[in-house]
């Protein structure tokens, strides 16, 4: 049954998909990878793969919709066709399509408890983590402190983001002011009474549960990177409601740079502070008296750092979208 | 049931090519760049597809369950790095699009291109 | 009891299904934005009630009664929401119902 639910819901992703690509209304086409993200996260779901469909919700369906429709207010709304219509794109794309499928017969059917990928080295994480770290979540025990190095470089990768888009989207002389968004839809929804009560009703609720995820991604599905994008979210709907301003207010530029800065430190830290107890870098079985201890006061540590400087670079990112309107 | 065992791989190709296409015969800036993360999408559909066992539960160790089958939890660690890349790379993809619009006033690779050559 | 509490459930699910079926044939085949807006709230109301009633019965009385009870609060408090700010948002771009003159007005 559930089989045929998945099947169901590839056949409306492979829909969606090509409503994406005939889409002349970028409007349209932007909802539609909304919904795209959300059904990737059901199926996701399916295939037990419970902290992915966390992330992909939160941060495909949620903050990329966001950022898309800011970047699609300060461009062009609609995409004019081509002016002639082509056949290398089609011919290529469709020649490549029957390679790969016809690559796929080789690979072991769906759920196949003997694929090569279920031999090595997994059955040795799903032993060894009770015994190593003692968490009951083996996907962040995996990436908090067995391949602790990859997500290190991960994190340095959002941060490098967060300052890019500062370098493009900066104004300088107007960073910091407390002039609200100008256009029509702004002023609208902060003298509609429902959004507004609707919606400060439900802030504080979606900032605890992100530090619900975050504190939480030991027992359950969570972590740094999900809890970063729902506070993230509930602080970019604060903005939408009551404008540009309060939101600068309440979280104020000095305060997020020192979160993206601070989050990355923290990571550093903790693996320095391995060293110089005695370790190796991001050794965290040193870090208290004894090993599962230490492990568990390094993965909360590094786990918060990873959803402060999330957190920071997405509000900077959306930040510097909406303030880019003040210039025009 | 050999359909069924690989329909998602071919859902896989499907989109796949589905994002390639839109990346290369579409003009405008945007449509590009939703490509791309229809393409990065479709690989995150193929490496979590592989993780999947029969029978198996999320990989979230239950105290107390003996003989509980557990899905490979490696390709989900990959995804998770994954999929926080992409929004970064397309935040910035983003970003770099609205300084183009403002200095050419258009986001059309075409008319871009005519306005360089002028 | 095991039977009526899963008749129950069943009945619940089954009914939710109904209308948000109806929900989507009415956001398809109505003739204007404001009477799709409609067709569609019912899925968020109605809908989402059946059917998430449907599955706390089948989950008894555990933790994840509990979470369903609250996303069902949740759900009740956004969706409403939702509908009325897309609703109030083509309102303001300048989109006005439709309106048909029937003959009898026009007499």
């Amino acid at each position: 049954m559930v089989t045929l639910f998945g099947v169901f819901l590839l056949t409306l992703l492979v829909i969606t998909a090509f409503g994406i690509v005939r889409a002349q209304h970028l409007f349209v086409a932007v909802m539609l990878s909304g919904i795209f993200s959300l059904q990737m996260a059901a199926i996701f779901f399916i295939l037990d793969a419970a902290d992915v469909a966390l992330t992909e919700a939160a941060v495909g369906a949620g903050v990329a919709t966001v950022l898309m429709l800011g970047a699609l207010a300060l461009t062009d709304d609609r995409e004019r066709g081509p002016k002639r219509h082509r056949w290398a794109p089609i011919v290529v794309v469709s020649l490549t399509t029957l390679m790969v499928i016809y690559a796929t017969f080789d690979k072991p059917r769906l759920g196949d408890p003997e694929a090569p990928v279920h031999q090595h080295v997994a059955p040795w994480y799903l032993e060894e983590t009770p015994r190593l770290i003692d968490i009951p979540n083996v996907v962040t025990a995996i990436l908090a402190s067995f391949r602790g190095y990859d997500t290190l470089g991960e994190l340095f990768v959002i941060f490098t983001a967060g300052i890019g888009v500062l370098f493009l989207l900066a104004n300088p002389s107007k960073r910091g002011a407390l002039s609200l968004l100008p256009s029509a839809e702004a002023e609208g929804l902060r003298h509609h009474l429902v959004p507004r009560v609707v919606g400060r009703l439900l802030v504080p609720f979606i900032v605890l549960f992100g530090l619900y995820v975050q504190f939480h991604g030991e027992y359950g599905p969570g972590g740094g990177f999900q809890a970063g994008a729902l506070i993230s979210a509930g602080f970019i709907l604060y903005a939408l409601i009551e404008g540009e301003g309060a939101a600068l207010r309440a979280m104020s530029f000095r305060l997020l740079r020192g979160m993206i800065a601070g989050g990355a430190l923290l990571y550093v830290g903790v693996g320095l502070a391995g060293m110089l107890l005695g370790g190796n870098f991001l050794d965290y079985s040193v870090l208290a008296d004894n090993p599962i201890a230490g492990q568990h006061l390094g993965i909360m540590l590094v786990e918060a750092g990873v959803g402060l400087t999330v957190t920071g670079t997405l509000l900077t990112v959306f930040h510097a979208f909406a303030a880019r309107e003040q210039r025009r | 049931m050999e359909f069924l065992g690989l329909y998602n791989y071919w859902v896989f190709a499907i989109l796949l090519m589905t994002g390639l296409y839109a990346v290369i015969s579409r003009a405008n800036l945007i449509k590009k760049l939703l490509g791309m993360t229809m393409f990065q999408a479709a690989v995150f559909l193929l490496y979590i597809s592989m993780d999947k066992v029969d029978g198996g539960t999320a990989p979230i160790i239950q105290v107390g369950a003996v003989d509980q089958l557990y899905s490979n939890p490696l390709p989900q660690v990959l995804i998770l790095t994954a999929i926080v890349v992409g929004i970064a790379t397309l935040s910035l993809g983003l970003a770099i699009v609205v300084r183009i619009s403002e200095t050419y006033g258009t986001i059309e690779e075409g008319e871009i291109r005519e306005i360089d050559e002028e | 009891m095991e039977y009526a509490i899963d008749i129950a459930s069943w009945l619940l699910l089954i009914a939710g299904g109904v209308f948000v079926f109806i929900g989507g044939v009415g956001a398809l085949r109505m003739p204007d934005f404001y009477t799709r807006m409609h067709a569609a709230s019912l899925t968020d109301t109605l809908g989402t009630i059946l059917i998430l009633l449907g599955i706390i019965l089948q989950a008894g009385l555990s933790l994840a009664a509990i979470k369903l009870a609250a996303i069902t609060v949740f759900l009740l408090l956004t969706c409403p929401t939702a509908a009325y700010a897309l609703a109030n948002a083509a309102r303001l771009s300048g989109l006005t119902p439709e309106r048909r003159v029937s003959d009898a007005e026009e007499t």
